[in-house]
């Protein structure tokens, strides 16, 4: 066999010792993320760290902190904007703002919600429908980091033409500008749309049930972990789910392989939004 | 040309379509390695460009699908706003982390997991566009020992992306894409008759 391929399987083994360092020294658990995914990530710090080799992190991470969370930083899913594909928000608003309309409170869990973008957004969507005053929304994500900047509602001002943009293709009926106030090279979010909002960490691989809600919004954090994850963690999400209530995924995740798969409806299957049977 | 290949990478942006038409076209329909392509596409397009290739080309072009397993004579496309990763259990991932070379899906993501995914049995094949994407990964298909073909420069309609490759590493093969169908072409049969 060549160098390379001795290489390449001693790499393979030195990010399976980190990943397990992490999970031992701090509690979060990435061993069953995608590999493809972990592997790059480390790669990246590795060459900006300065240090020989991915055993060399390891070491790193047990001793320095500070280090470990910027691993952490690195594995968390950060990439998000509000109103992300904007056909999924605007069937949310024709199709199931007048399921959620039914009931006489609204619970909704928006999982892995990184910075809050898509949060907030849900939030504006709920209130132009009239229904955010009798709406609960518990944001989490597993980076306390990221939850807090997500509790802050500061977005850099360079993003407000896409969001905008995205805000209208998703049938937003006032002005966008009403819901945020800039200031310098930032907005921020405005305080209204807080209110109804929870931000609190919590870790799909390890944390468990918490409320009964009637709508969970999880977008593209599934296509990160492997399936025996997806299906556990698919697990926790049917047992917090009301029958009939309405699970949102990102575009290229799916139910059709999940075990749990099985209890739930499609009703939009370009946009991956799903509802829980009743009989289950 | 006496090593199995296993699998091929192909990445293109700018004039790409045409390109894939080019290479896709003349492929039997028994052309049994699997293709895996990334090309640079707008976040907002449809699936228009599958459809399109599947319906011209012999062999079955699809979208790619987060953990579907690789499938001899299959060729799949990186959707629109997702990286197309390789793990090395032969499965496809997504991932909608932040753009690498200002593309998403972007080619070295793919070239670089692939060749981490297949070696030496790999071929990686860069073709027109506008950017450097691509060259990093090709850099690394040829360290794992790998085969590199880049599209004659002379030949692309814009020829950045080849230019790129060919200054990043050593490239195998520079050819116009019809000859680059008949190389693919050729390494299969000869494939093919050593079963």
């Amino acid at each position: 066999m060549s160098n390379i391929n001795i290489d390449n399987q001693n790499i393979n083994l030195e990010i399976s010792l980190l990943l397990e360092a992490i999970f031992n020294k701090y509690g979060y658990d990435f061993r069953n993320y995608s590999k493809a995914h972990i592997k790059r990530r480390i790669l990246h710090r590795l060459s900006l760290s300065g240090l020989d080799n991915i055993s060399a992190m390891t070491h790193k991470a047990i001793y320095d902190k500070n280090f470990a969370s910027q691993i952490l930083l690195d594995f968390s899913i950060n990439v998000t904007e509000m109103f992300r594909d904007p056909d999924f928000y605007f069937f949310i608003r024709k199709e199931v703002i007048p399921i959620l309309k039914t009931y006489p409170f609204v619970k909704i869990w928006h999982a892995g919600c990184a910075t809050g973008e898509e949060v907030y957004s849900m939030a504006i969507l709920l209130k132009e429908e009239n229904l955010y005053d009798r709406t609960q929304i518990y944001a989490t994500d597993f980076n306390a980091k990221v939850i807090k900047s997500a509790k802050d509602g500061i977005y850099s001002i360079k993003n407000i033409k896409d969001f905008t943009r995205n805000y209208q293709k998703a049938g937003g009926k006032e002005s966008f500008s009403d819901y945020y106030t800039a200031n310098y090279n930032s907005v921020i979010i405005d305080n209204s749309l807080k209110k109804n909002i929870v931000f609190s960490e919590h870790n799909l691989v390890t944390d468990s049930v918490f409320a009964e809600v009637n709508m969970i919004i999880c977008r593209n954090v599934l296509i990160y972990f492997n399936r025996d994850l997806q299906n556990k963690v698919m697990n926790l999400f049917n047992d917090s789910l009301v029958p009939g209530g309405i699970l949102g995924l990102g575009t290229k995740e799916s139910l059709q392989f999940l075990e749990k798969g099985k209890n739930y409806n499609c009703i939009d299957l370009k946009n991956k939004i799903y509802r829980k049977k009743y009989n289950v | 040309m006496s090593k199995k290949y296993k699998a091929i990478v192909i990445g293109t942006s700018a004039g790409g379509l045409e390109a894939l038409v080019k290479i896709l076209m003349p492929l039997p329909k028994d052309f049994s390695l699997p293709i895996i392509i990334v090309q640079h596409i707008s976040p907002d397009s449809d699936n228009y460009m599958t459809q399109y290739l599947n319906s011209v080309c012999d062999i079955n072009i699809k979208e790619a699908d987060e953990k579907e397993k690789i499938k001899a004579g299959n060729v799949y496309i990186a959707p629109p706003n997702y990286h197309l990763l390789i793990e090395e259990n032969f499965t496809l991932s997504l991932s909608n982390q932040e753009k690498v070379n200002f593309s998403r899906p972007s080619i070295d993501v793919l070239f670089e997991t692939a060749a981490y995914a297949y070696g030496s049995t790999l071929i990686g094949v860069i073709l027109t566009g506008a950017n450097n994407d691509g060259s990093k990964g090709m850099k690394l298909i040829h360290n794992f020992n790998g085969l590199t073909i880049a599209q004659d420069p002379k030949t692309a309609y814009v020829d950045n992306m080849p230019l790129a490759a060919i200054k990043a590493t050593k490239i195998d093969y520079i050819l116009p894409l019809e000859k680059i169908a008949e190389l693919l072409i050729k390494i299969h049969s000869g494939q093919k008759k050593k079963k």
